[in-house]
């Protein structure tokens, strides 16, 4: 059997965490192969379903991605998110999902490196975690 | 043309959907002539399993289980009742989406049975007996026991044709769906018998229908702090009240009493998992992002009668 190799599920949104993607790949920065981004209007959009969804079906991990506090292209998306994601990373902890498992951090469209920095780190922490509990990994 | 035959069983419940037919009272009456009982057990009929068994294949026009499914004897009678049964219908909470009993998803069988044969103070149990499957009495009766599962809802196991929310239904809402079920004028196959409307839509308390704006929630209340303002949105006084997102076909029992729904009618249509679809609505009406984490237990609240029939189900690493 292969080895596993950890599938991570990156929530973009499409005004900065999106961006600052495509910023890293054009600047050259490279982060692991093991993050498949979904992109959405809004990290606002991302309802708690998403990531449990995600979870479900087998993801080692859950990145959400947003603007920084202000910076919303909708005005007050990323307060919705903070909210919802606290409280649903509150409830998966409570259901016996490890913490970092899931994780939200705001990533500007300027911030390449960043994202970049934040995915390989993302990617570490996973590999450290194991396959998802649930499933015993996406490639099972 | 023959009556209509009706079949019902109870699973893993505790009786109170039983009741809240038993609460049609009249209705009761016109019901029961209607339709021909062919099984109702353990609590209505004396009828036996063989005699289930032995009915042909989709002989049944009507079937209705109740309680979730826990151990092997309801696997095996569930299964039964599908073949049986044209028209199979999770009614009660506790079948459409496990339950407040399916909260034992926390915890292994093995730490339920220790916790209530051996740990708790006021059992005197030395030789920590706990219920086995099978057990031999006398050196030749052999006895057996279903063995104990994680807790299912209905459709984990069986196709289920409708669904009826409550904890227990409301009398007023199973005279609706009997009265659509002996009519035939049910909704397509797979779908909730419900009104449509999330309790909030009915709910007197509800600011917005009386043109008031919905202000955000600045406090966390549990329901034994103070008494909330006479006609106003509990959201609004604090109290974590699910009604946004469950069926109001209850009668908004609960917010009348100044009691916060609890989510026992079930999700109003399009929401596949309560809990999760709670939470989102709950921490959107937050005030600020502070709240989050005086919000006391989240699994409890949200996932109250709907843990097995949520994303994940169970406890991980129990």
């Amino acid at each position: 059997m292969a080895e596993w190799e950890p599938r991570i599920i990156v929530i973009a949104c499409h005004w900065c965490t999106y961006q600052g993607a495509d910023l890293a790949g054009s600047l050259r920065y490279s982060y692991p192969p093991s993050i498949h981004i979904v992109r959405v209007p809004c990290s606002g959009r991302v309802e708690p379903e998403f990531i449990t969804e995600a979870i479900k079906s087998g993801a080692d991990g859950v990145f959400v991605g947003g603007c920084h506090f202000g910076d919303c292209h909708y005005r007050s998306g990323n307060y919705n998110t903070i909210k919802r994601f606290n409280l649903l990373k509150r409830a998966l902890v409570d259901l016996g999902l490890e913490d970092e498992r899931v994780k939200l951090e705001w990533i500007s469209g300027s911030e390449g490196k960043k994202f970049a920095e934040e995915m390989t780190v993302f990617d570490a922490k996973i590999r450290e975690l194991g396959p998802n509990p649930i499933k015993g990994g996406a490639n099972v | 043309m023959s009556k209509p035959k009706l079949a019902y069983y109870l699973a893993g419940g505790c009786g109170g959907c039983d009741i809240a037919v038993v609460d049609l009272s009249e209705t009761l009456v016109d019901v029961a002539l209607a339709v021909d009982i062919v099984f109702w057990a353990p609590t209505v009929a004396d009828a036996k399993y063989k005699d289930l068994e032995a009915m042909p294949d989709g002989s049944i026009d009507v079937g209705l289980i109740t309680g979730n499914v826990r151990n092997s004897e309801h696997d095996h009678i569930v299964k039964v009742m599908r073949k049986k049964c044209k028209v199979l219908i999770a009614y009660g909470i506790c079948a459409t989406s496990g339950g407040i009993k399916s909260l034992v998803n926390l915890y292994t069988t093995e730490q339920l049975l220790d916790k209530a044969y051996v740990d708790t103070m006021s059992t005197d149990n030395p030789d920590k007996v706990i219920p086995q499957t099978s057990c031999i009495v006398d050196s030749k009766y052999d006895l057996t026991l279903p063995a104990l599962f994680d807790a299912k809802p209905l459709d984990q196991v069986v196709s289920v044709d409708y669904y009826i929310g409550g904890c227990p239904p409301h009398y007023d809402h199973v005279k609706t769906a009997f009265t659509a079920l002996l009519t035939g004028q049910l909704p397509p196959p797979g779908s909730w018998i419900t009104s449509g409307k999330a309790l909030c839509e009915v709910c007197g308390r509800n600011p917005v229908l009386t043109g008031k704006p919905k202000k955000f929630t600045t406090t966390i209340k549990r329901t034994f702090e103070g008494t909330p303002t006479e006609g106003a949105c509990l959201l609004e006084e604090g109290y974590l009240c699910l009604g946004p997102i469950t069926q109001g076909d209850c009668g908004v029992k609960c917010p009348n009493a100044n009691m916060p729904c609890r989510g026992c009618g079930g999700p109003i249509p399009g929401v596949k998992d309560f809990g999760t679809r709670a939470i989102s609505a709950i921490a959107s009406m937050l005030e600020k992002e502070e709240l989050v984490d005086e919000i006391p237990d989240p699994v409890h609240l949200f996932y109250r009668y709907t843990l097995a029939g949520s994303a994940l189900g169970k406890k991980l690493n129990r």
